[in-house]
């Protein structure tokens, strides 16, 4: 009981916090809310007792990749009046798609949960006494899939270099070295051997 | 209804699908914004992902979010940073501009 009441706080906080993601007019407001939308999932993770994932969520999402979003968004100092200019002749067709979306998934849900067995109408089973959620999870991630594991080190080895020689640039009038042409340079190019007449001592 | 379950959870992840996929089109001008919408759409896919391994009793699920978390992390960067090189060249991130390549 106390755990739907729960639920349903909840979960009517993170659609109300989506909604406003996408239809408030300030990009700031709208990174404000997604922290809210993905606070709130964790917190829903949390009820389903799924609290590694949790914790990554609060850590890695709200911690380091809103707070990037927070920083371009900031940055890059948009005009509010001109970008969000009124909805585009699209919106009433992208909402009406959404609720169609809405309304079959929900119907396919709800239908096989009450005409099946009963089965997945059931809650989910309570884990067992003294289990614990991340050392299962590092039991699995470091055995079955550390393949997959090793190759997620790779993919965000390969976000941080694309995204440091994207944003890198040469900014003109500054003074660098050139390690190759110091490397490079020969005696002749640096000093000039001039032939002449040796001039009387004064 | 009062027990929480698969079916609560599932259909949470719809909505919140549903209301990206519509953010994606009201927002059509601002790229920041559809960047967003992806993340949420991810966000849905996950919630998915957590429901049924839950429900299943299988931590493979989970192990699938961790990786969908780090990709969309990377994405998230990359994302950003061709954002932040297409704002310094055109001075601009509204969608409808960036017809520079249309023939």
């Amino acid at each position: 009981m106390i755990q739907a009441i729960l639920f349903y706080t909840f979960a009517a906080v993170l659609v109300a916090a989506a909604l406003g993601v996408i239809l408030v007019r300030n990009p700031v407001h709208a990174v404000l809310l997604l922290i809210l939308t993905f606070f709130q999932s964790a917190v829903l993770w949390l009820l389903a007792e799924v609290e590694f994932l949790a914790i990554v969520l609060v850590l890695v999402y709200v911690g380091a990749v809103m707070v990037l979003f927070l920083f371009v968004v900031m940055m890059l100092n948009i005009n509010v009046a001109t970008v969000r200019g009124g909805f585009t002749r699209y919106a009433p067709f992208g909402l009406a798609i959404a609720a169609l979306m809405v309304i079959e998934l929900v119907q396919v849900i709800w239908l096989r949960s009450r005409v099946g067995t009963g089965a997945l109408a059931a809650g989910f089973q309570p884990t067992p006494e003294g289990y614990s959620n991340t050392k299962s999870l590092g039991a699995i991630l470091y055995t079955e899939h550390v393949y997959a594991f090793e190759i997620a080190a790779v993919i965000l080895l390969l976000a941080i270099v694309a995204a440091i020689t994207l944003t890198m640039r040469k900014r003109p009038g500054l003074k660098v070295q050139d390690i190759g042409r110091q490397v490079a340079v020969r005696p002749q190019d640096r000093i000039r051997i001039v032939s002449m007449k040796a001039e009387e001592r004064r | 209804m009062m027990t929480i379950g698969l079916p609560h959870y599932l259909t949470l992840a719809a909505i919140l699908f549903a209301i990206s996929v519509a953010g994606i089109f009201i927002n059509r001008r601002n790229l920041i914004l559809l960047l967003m919408c992806v993340e949420l759409i991810l966000l849905s896919v996950n919630f998915n992902f957590i429901a049924f391994a839950r429900w299943l009793g299988d931590e493979t699920g989970q192990i699938f979010v961790f990786f969908i978390l780090t990709v969309a992390a990377a994405e998230a960067a990359i994302g950003l940073a061709i954002l932040v090189v297409l704002f310094r060249t055109q001075q601009s991130i509204n969608v409808q501009e960036l017809d520079s390549m249309k023939g």
